[in-house]
């Protein structure tokens, strides 16, 4: 159990200590991203803009310009939208090796409610040419990507939720490539596609169902852009039905994304996620339960759709 | 480059500005000539470049981030050696590789810009960058006074002044007009220089329509003082085209014949007194 904010920023200090082209970017936010260790420690490695996300992402893309390796880290909330333009022009279009750590994403901060939440940050970061997007699963994932990602120039989309995580991943010795997913448990009767976080009720859900007697294949989509098509599209084939589950709106998500890659060979899909309304107030669990978002949400859903 | 030099290299790329916008038929013509002397100025006398090693870590950085007059810099950029005429003669072509805005893809041009607003950020990130790494460069940013309106740029300007970032000069190009009329009319910024130095930087105002008023300027600052530096750069919309002058529609504009022809008689005429 421990929160992915923590590994990436645990795992970036690491990785700045002997790398001094490394810079931290906050906005205000070093608590919430937990990057007190950081800057404490790196204090000139470390820029804090005050609560001004346009100009921290600006000041990060003009730091990747002139050589170094800015990790711009905030609530996702408002890195995708108020200083959404700046992550597309400064970062995108000018293709700048700039990584922005989106923390306490999708309903992490419950019920602070919907200013709060960022539901639609894959849909749109998703359209912006080469921007790609991670949503690890949980810490041991968040750290060996924060390894990954330290020697690849360009743009990258991190989100984080904000408590501890279970672990998915018992050790360090699982499969992760970029852009690639992989396969937690194979099966046949479906598969059971998930993101970031709900990875962890994903595979949850598919070992209750196999209880049930339904075999159910479940792939870490942690990639949403690049989006593994290949192995989207091998899950049609092999398992006939698809249920895609993310934080995030079921509009213009992963389940959007899948459904685009199966459009020339379609089988059903469901999409678990919010549904376009203000979201209810609530703790994340609860809201995660009350949009069937949680293991029994997807058995529940699941079910329903086998048996249809 | 200086003096009567400096003038005529500013008359050749005004008439070579009016050459492009006239063939492309396209271009932000008011404001590519009201920021052309200063983009004479920081080009050929001021800034610090190699055009045949236009990566060189220890370059100084010019930002334009009223991108709209990129045109203006088009010429700059091809007089000063980075790319040849035939590659600013595709303006306008489809598939070339300029575009109406800044492009990265275009040798010589640092910042793929356009939405107004951003070149400010992207500057004081480059002048943290030179102060973390020891770096003498200096970044120079050239905004525009309609382009005063954003927001972001007050963000921009508070982190300078929070990083004490005296190797960043930001240029306004001072026209008064915006695609709507006078500045003064759509969102009036006429405490300019009382706006920024509350802000903290080392203000000064100068005369935009002398090129070697600029690079005089250019030339004092002090880059010692702690503090980032801004140039009001007090300028005439359509500068150096009589009929464009102080004239809020060649926001944007192309000439016709007959204009065109007017506009490059008045500017070789200047040619041949400078000659």
């Amino acid at each position: 159990m421990k929160a992915c904010r923590k590994a990436f920023t645990e795992t970036l200090l690491e990785l700045a200590r002997e790398d001094k082209d490394i810079v931290a970017v906050t906005t205000d936010a070093r608590g919430s991203v937990t990057l007190g260790d950081f800057a404490n420690e790196l204090p000139e490695q470390f820029v804090e803009c005050g609560i001004a996300e346009q100009n921290a992402v600006g000041i990060s893309a003009g730091l990747a310009m002139s050589g170094k390796k800015p990790y711009v880290c905030g609530p996702a909330c408002f890195y995708v939208a108020r200083s959404l333009e700046q992550v597309k022009v400064d970062v995108a279009y000018n293709r700048t090796n700039v990584k922005i750590l989106g923390v306490s994403g999708g309903v992490a901060y419950g019920a602070l409610g919907a200013t709060h939440h960022s539901l639609h940050d894959i849909a749109a970061l998703h359209t912006f040419p080469g921007m790609n997007i991670v949503l690890p699963c949980d810490a041991r994932q968040t750290s060996r990507l924060v390894r990954m990602l330290v020697d690849r120039p360009e743009p990258v989309y991190i989100r984080v939720g904000r408590a501890d995580v279970p672990d998915v991943y018992e050790n360090d010795d699982f499969n992760f490539e970029f852009g690639k997913a992989n396969m937690l448990l194979d099966g046949s009767d479906l598969t059971i596609i998930a993101t970031g976080e709900t990875v962890y009720h994903a595979y949850h859900a598919a070992l209750r169902l196999r209880e049930q007697g339904i075999s159910a294949r479940v792939l870490d989509m942690a990639f949403v852009k690049p989006l593994d098509t290949e192995a989207i599209l091998k899950a049609a084939r092999e398992t006939g039905r698809i249920i895609t589950v993310e934080e995030h709106s079921r509009f213009g998500g992963l389940g959007g994304a899948v459904v685009e890659t199966i459009s020339e060979h379609p089988v059903p899909v469901k999409i678990i996620g919010i549904p376009d309304e203000d979201v209810i107030h609530g703790t994340s669990k609860e809201i995660f339960a009350h949009y069937g978002m949680d293991a029994d949400g997807i058995v529940r859903t699941a079910l329903e759709f086998v048996k249809a | 480059m200086e003096g009567k030099a400096l003038q005529l290299q500013s008359e050749i790329n005004r008439k070579r500005l009016l050459e492009l916008v006239f063939k492309a038929k396209a271009g932000h013509i008011g404001g590519d000539l009201s920021c052309l002397n200063v983009l004479t100025a920081l080009y050929f006398n001021t800034l610090n470049i190699n055009p045949s090693n236009p990566a060189d870590p220890d370059r100084d950085r010019f930002i334009l981030s009223k991108g709209h007059c990129v045109e203006a810099l088009y010429v700059t950029l091809e007089a000063r050696g980075y790319y040849g005429r035939e590659l600013t003669d595709t303006l306008g072509e489809f598939g070339s590789v300029l575009s109406g805005h800044p492009t990265i893809d275009v040798p010589g041009i640092e910042v793929s810009s356009g939405a107004l607003g951003h070149g400010l950020s992207v500057g004081v990130g480059m002048a943290i960058a030179a102060k973390m790494d020891g770096k003498a460069y200096k970044t120079y940013v050239l905004m525009g006074d309609g382009e005063q309106g954003e927001g972001s740029i007050y963000e921009a300007a508070m982190s300078a002044n929070q990083y004490h970032l005296d190797n960043l000069v930001a240029i306004i190009d001072r026209n008064h007009l915006q695609i709507s009329g006078n500045t003064e009319d759509v969102m009036a910024i006429d405490s300019i220089t009382e706006r920024w130095t509350a802000f903290g930087w080392d203000v000064r105002s100068i005369d935009g329509d002398d090129v070697n008023a600029i690079a005089k300027a250019l030339k004092e600052i002090d880059f010692t003082n702690g503090r980032p530096h801004l140039l009001i750069s007090e300028s005439t919309k359509g500068k150096g085209v009589s009929f464009m002058e102080n004239v809020a529609k060649w926001h944007h504009g192309v000439p016709n014949e007959e204009q065109y022809v007017t506009a490059i008689g008045e500017i070789e005429c200047r040619i041949n007194e400078l000659n």
